[in-house]
């Protein structure tokens, strides 16, 4: 439904879209991650036909947003980080004028605004002034008029960003109900909000993509290099020299990392497994032959979170190379 | 077309639920109301004048008190005009800017000619509902003029106030799509009209060569003609070129948000 190739936007020196890739299918739920500035409003001001791309293209259904911008228009619809609402209109005024200009023919127009008001559950409200409305009946009201003319794909920039958590839980429901029938993106630098809406993420930093799957995948990928973590009492024999021997003598550690709680007598260890492999036994029995008093052993999930961390700031010590390298 | 008429009718439904329309429209009924019933008695008053010193001198001197009336009464429409015209302009492109709903409108399948002709046509048609009152003075007076009033010199004095606001729509306009703020836009509307007016007093009665090119540049001179029942082709020319520049110059603003950094 929606393919982008190798897009790039720049403003005299400065990228903000460098070289992005991805397509979406139709259905789906993709997600737009990434820190403030990464260039998430401007990949999607790009596909609205905002904002013209410097290089590379993207097509929606089979069209090109800028040579063909005015089928395009006709076919997503969106909601721009505020709602742009006029305060002075009543929501179903306003969610008419939007069908209007969004090309549906007049006959079909109470029937299109009728249908957005059900989805939103603003239809007890339809005749208030949305100046009067609350920050999130606003951006209800913001998704209502993304959908009015049943697009096909539907583009949300921070949907959720400044509601409240009930509101947010209602929003995300909203969403999810709303991929049956349309193809949504939606950005956001909320990294629950990906994993619990989206079907696939893809994750943008400094205008480029550092990672695109599945939310699950990319925490399985990062666990298959699986950590274990291991306290054991801080002692007289008990060094933290002695525990990264006893550790580095097994057979599939790939990296270990040695801590001191300090007053607590504990000494902790990041043990970094490679090969997918579970050594969580083998590390076991190894301390406690080597009579260490062991106090805790597990393993340690990995957050999208942290994934998004290590891919955001790996993307800055990367940039920082390159720019010594020069 | 469809375009255009949804902007318009949005854009009207806002002038009527927001105090302004009322506001710019009561304020002009009010002035004009009052201008034209003093310049009715001050014209009564000297033609009376006038008749009583021909009985003592003989041969009374000719005066056309419609004429008179007519011509004070454009002047006056005019001088009103460039104090109101930026009321209705200034948040017609900064208030959508400032709201995000223009990015919304950009990204309809509207052109954005369409856009700005929607939006103008409705500036333009509560120009007409503001000025359209105004045509019942007369229609008063004609029952009690004598001789009856000349039609034709009120129509084409109309179609001089009636361009000249044209004009000045399209101008105003253009320096709303300027900025986000509608008090900039009010207020550097206003100045530069305010501007218009001085250079308007300055080039009066001017003869050398520059003095000619600001004359003829003078938005304020053009419609004098009209008000003496002259159609001059070359001020309706000058008055539709300024509007079609204004338009022009707005669309450019509105397509250069495009490429600008947000």
């Amino acid at each position: 439904m929606i393919e982008v190739d190798h897009l790039t936007k720049s403003y005299g020196q400065a990228r903000a879209v460098d070289d992005i890739s991805f397509t979406v299918e139709k259905g789906e739920i993709l997600g737009f991650l990434g820190p403030n500035g990464a260039g998430k409003t401007t990949t999607m001001r790009i596909l609205t036909g905002y904002l013209p791309a410097t290089a590379g293209t993207a097509r929606i259904a089979g069209f090109d947003v800028f040579e063909q911008s005015m089928e395009v228009r006709r076919r997503i619809g969106y909601l721009p980080e505020t709602p742009p609402i006029y305060p002075e209109m009543s929501i179903r005024d306003y969610l008419g004028f939007v069908a209007r200009i969004k090309g549906v023919a007049s006959a079909d127009i109470p029937g299109r605004v009728d249908q957005a008001l059900q989805l939103t559950n603003l239809f007890e409200r339809q005749h208030e002034l949305i100046k009067r409305l609350s920050r999130g009946f606003k951006q209800r009201v913001g998704i209502a008029q993304a959908i009015v003319h049943n697009p096909d794909v539907v583009i949300l920039d921070e949907p959720t960003v400044g509601l409240d958590p009930n509101q947010i839980k209602d929003v995300r429901k909203l969403i999810k109900g709303l991929a049956r029938e349309h193809t949504i993106i939606l950005s956001t630098h909320i990294l629950p909000e990906v994993e619990i809406t989206c079907d696939r993420v893809v994750i943008i930093n400094k205008g480029r993509i550092a990672a695109i799957d599945t939310p699950q995948n990319l925490i399985n990928q990062r666990q298959s290099g699986n950590q274990v973590r291991i306290a054991v009492r801080d002692g007289a024999e008990a060094t933290a020299d002695r525990l990264q021997q006893t550790l580095r003598s097994i057979e599939g550690v790939n990296h270990i990392d040695i801590g001191a709680v300090e007053g607590a007598d504990l000494l902790t260890a990041t043990i970094e497994v490679g090969g997918g492999r579970d050594l969580r036994g083998e590390i076991a029995a190894r301390i406690v032959n080597e009579r260490f008093e062991l106090l805790e052993l597990g393993t340690i999930n990995v957050s999208l979170e942290d994934i998004f961390q290590r891919l955001t700031t790996e993307e800055r010590s990367e940039v920082k190379a390159d720019k010594e390298n020069d | 077309m469809n375009g255009i008429l949804a902007i318009f009718r949005r854009e009207m439904k806002s002038y009527f639920v927001s105090p302004i329309a009322y506001i710019v429209i009561g304020f002009f009924l009010l002035i004009t109301g009052y201008f034209f019933a003093n310049i009715l008695s001050i014209l009564i008053e000297r033609s009376i004048m006038a008749q009583m010193q021909a009985q003592r001198m003989g041969a009374p001197p000719d005066m056309d008190v419609p004429g008179l009336v007519i011509r004070n009464f454009v002047g006056v429409i005019a001088t009103v005009l460039l104090f109101l015209i930026p009321m209705l302009t200034m948040g017609v492109y900064s208030e959508e800017r400032k709201r995000g709903t223009m990015e919304m409108l950009m990204t309809s399948p509207v052109s954005e000619l369409q856009i700005v002709l929607g939006k103008f046509f409705a500036s333009l048609s509560l120009f007409g509902l503001m000025l359209s009152p105004t045509l019942i003075y007369h229609l008063v007076i004609s029952f009690f003029s004598e001789p009856a009033l000349p039609w034709r010199i009120i129509g084409s004095g109309y179609l001089g106030v009636f361009l000249l606001g044209l004009t000045l729509i399209a101008i105003g306009s253009f320096i709303s799509s300027l900025t986000e703020s509608q008090i900039i836009a009010g207020v550097v509307t206003f100045v530069l009209f305010l501007l218009l007016w001085v250079l308007d007093f300055g080039v009066r009665g001017a003869s050398s060569t520059t003095g000619e090119i600001f004359k003829y540049l003078s938005i304020l001179q053009h419609y004098e003609s009209f008000a003496q029942g002259i159609i001059d082709t070359s001020s309706i020319v000058f008055y539709l070129s300024a509007t079609v520049l204004g338009l022009f110059l707005t669309l450019r603003t509105i397509e250069s948000m495009r490429w600008r950094r947000a």
